[in-house]
């Protein structure tokens, strides 16, 4: 009864939706390659498992990713932050996806803007924590916490749960090195060390921008024009919690700093470290350097007892490709399309369940993933074209002093008055935590009692100095 | 408290919702348990239990009346609260999210029907 009810279900979304007009779909027995075991990959072969389950329909998932992720350091680490946005970790609850408290590192209640004109703490809008950091591997070089007793790791890393999940659903992971990917007879062929090849039906791209295998697509019968990357830096300081929880207490730290070429660094307290971020222009080790002794950075986070014990370069992908999809071909996640700048892993859960939906109910062709799941994905993009836009104005607050002396003032008038709408510290904390699109940012920007608001903290300075010129 | 945490920590007895009350927003059990009670003229009645990864109090997000129950912790809880908002938001971009919650819905009801069916076999 339950399985008559379950195919019903799956054919009245197939029916909305329309068939694949070129017929390529996925049939009993089909196989599925999911390259790249991170959170895109997870959530890929997660959710195609579970709509192909609601229309019985046979499909076998493999992801490839030679990484183990109880690793420590670089060897078992996807190079992120590690930072779920809260809007994220609520959908992920509706989903029935919750995170155990050994993925969570802390769970975050506010977020601190560093300026040169002051500190200011913005609280969370919700009023409780809902924001995840976390590890996405074990933790970095040289851990922390030892092992408990039996050899069991103290926290559990966020990609390897995922992976983990996916496994419970029937994806079986390979820890295998992809060596070459081939296209014959209007299949994906791909080819392994050992010299074996595999054929599969469709194969979902999910390695991110900084893997090997984007550079092999070139074989594919498609146009991949390659994402738009800049570098950033990740740095894990080691301390200890109790030292930690004093000085950055439940808080993400950001810092809007008048230094060239940096966008914006972040400070994340995470367990026994504090993970460095910084996103900016050609970083190098000389900005680097010049961030971590600029006097806001050092009177919030000195480093001179804390030593750096994992850090890395990933790259970040800032532009997306123009056609992320091909026939029997779908990339989601950071290889596709992703969040400028933040909330990179809510952009592999939203692009990587509307390519496996596609891929179920409507098709594997290139136009069922053109018709479905290129939507999504340009939603993304149109809001990322928006984002830009913001953050070239935060450009030009690090820029003049006597604008970041505003946003000082109207954040910290805000978060002292209960009753005050909070216009300036529901932007800051939507842009900093990723919670809301840039979009709805921009119109909270828009909204009159901003505008008035930003105006009458810009005009009273100018009133007090003529007034204080007339008293002359 | 912050490792690990995400949500609200409930006290055992402590009401998390009450009958009556405007919600806006819906919760996930992320620990402990809590339990669901109907008040009504004959008194407190007891609904059901749920466990880390139930949700409760989603009606209020589809429709505008009043919560139908209360909900206390039993033991200490922790909750997290799932916007109106951020659900309908991300429902009108993706409605198989609506698919996985009408699922649990449709199970409740499943319950229900066994539960009337139950009392109306014992009074005939």
């Amino acid at each position: 009864m339950a399985s008559t009810q379950q195919s019903y279900v799956g054919e009245a979304f197939s029916a909305t939706g329309g068939d694949d007009r070129s017929g390529i779909s996925l049939e009993d027995g089909s196989r599925v390659a999911v390259v790249g075991g991170g959170p895109a990959g997870s959530f890929f072969s997660y959710f195609l498992l579970k709509m192909a389950g609601t229309i019985d329909l046979d499909v076998t998932v493999d992801i490839f990713d030679p990484r183990s992720f109880s690793n420590c350091g670089p060897a078992g680490c996807n190079h992120c932050g590690g930072i779920v946005s809260e809007t994220l970790i609520q959908i992920l609850a509706a989903e029935g996806i919750n995170l155990p408290r050994s993925v969570v590192q802390r769970g975050i209640e506010s977020y601190v803007v560093h300026m040169d004109v002051g500190s200011v703490a913005i609280e969370s809008l919700s009023g409780e924590m809902r924001i995840a950091a976390l590890y996405r591997g074990n933790g970095p070089r040289e851990g922390g916490e030892p092992p408990r007793e039996g050899g069991e790791s103290p926290w559990e890393s966020f990609d390897g749960y995922l992976q983990n999940m996916t496994k419970d659903m029937g994806a079986k992971v390979v820890r295998q090195l992809i060596t070459g990917v081939d296209w014959r007879d209007g299949y994906p062929w791909l080819q392994f060390a050992d010299h074996s090849e595999t054929r599969y039906d469709l194969i979902a791209v999910a390695s991110g921008v900084n893997s090997n295998f984007i550079n092999m697509l070139d074989a594919m019968p498609v146009t991949l024009k390659p994402p738009r990357t800049t570098r950033t830096f990740i740095c894990e300081f080691k301390s200890s919690e109790a030292e930690l929880l004093e000085i950055l207490g439940n808080a993400v730290h950001v810092f809007l700093l008048a230094i060239p070429r940096l966008e914006f660094a972040a400070i994340i307290p995470k367990g026994d470290f504090a993970t460095v971020v910084m996103v900016g222009e050609d970083l190098d080790q000389e900005l680097v350097h010049e961030f971590l002794n600029d006097p806001v950075v050092r009177d919030c986070f000195p480093t001179d007892s804390t030593p750096c014990v994992c850090s890395c370069s990933p790259l970040i992908n800032l532009k997306a490709r123009s056609r992320p999809y091909g026939d029997r071909l779908v990339m989601v996640g950071d290889s596709g399309v992703t969040r400028l700048y933040k909330d990179g892993i809510g952009a592999a859960f939203r692009t990587a369940k509307a390519a496996a939906s596609t891929a179920v109910f409507q098709g594997i062709s290139e136009q069922a993933f053109e018709s479905k799941f290129w939507p999504a994905c340009r939603r993304i993009n149109n809001d990322n074209a928006i984002g830009a836009v913001m953050f070239a104005s935060t450009g030009l607050f690090k820029r003049f002093r006597f604008l970041r002396r505003i946003m000082y003032s109207m954040a910290a008038r805000e978060q002292q008055k209960a009753n005050r709408k909070p216009h300036m510290s529901s932007m800051l904390w939507n842009m900093f935590t990723g919670s809301a699109p840039y979009t709805e940012i921009l119109l909270d920007a828009m909204h009159p009692g901003f505008i008035g608001h930003f105006g009458w903290n810009l005009l009273n300075p100018m009133r007090k100095k003529v007034k204080v010129k007339k008293d002359e | 408290m912050g490792r690990g945490a995400l949500g609200t920590v409930f006290q055992d007895g402590e009401f998390i919702i009450r009958q009556g009350d405007q919600g806006n927003c819906m919760y996930v059990v992320q620990r402990g348990e809590v339990e669901v009670i109907q008040h009504s003229d004959s008194g407190e009645q007891h609904l059901a239990y749920l466990k880390p990864g139930d949700f409760f109090g989603e009606m209020a997000v589809f429709e505008k009346e009043a919560r139908s129950a209360s909900v206390k912790a039993v033991g200490e809880s922790m909750v997290l609260k799932v916007d109106k908002k951020t659900l309908l938001r991300r429902i009108t971009e993706d409605p198989l999210l609506a698919f996985s919650l009408l699922q649990v819905m449709s199970h409740r009801i499943r319950d229900l029907d066994e539960l009337v069916s139950h009392f109306r076999s014992g009074t005939d």
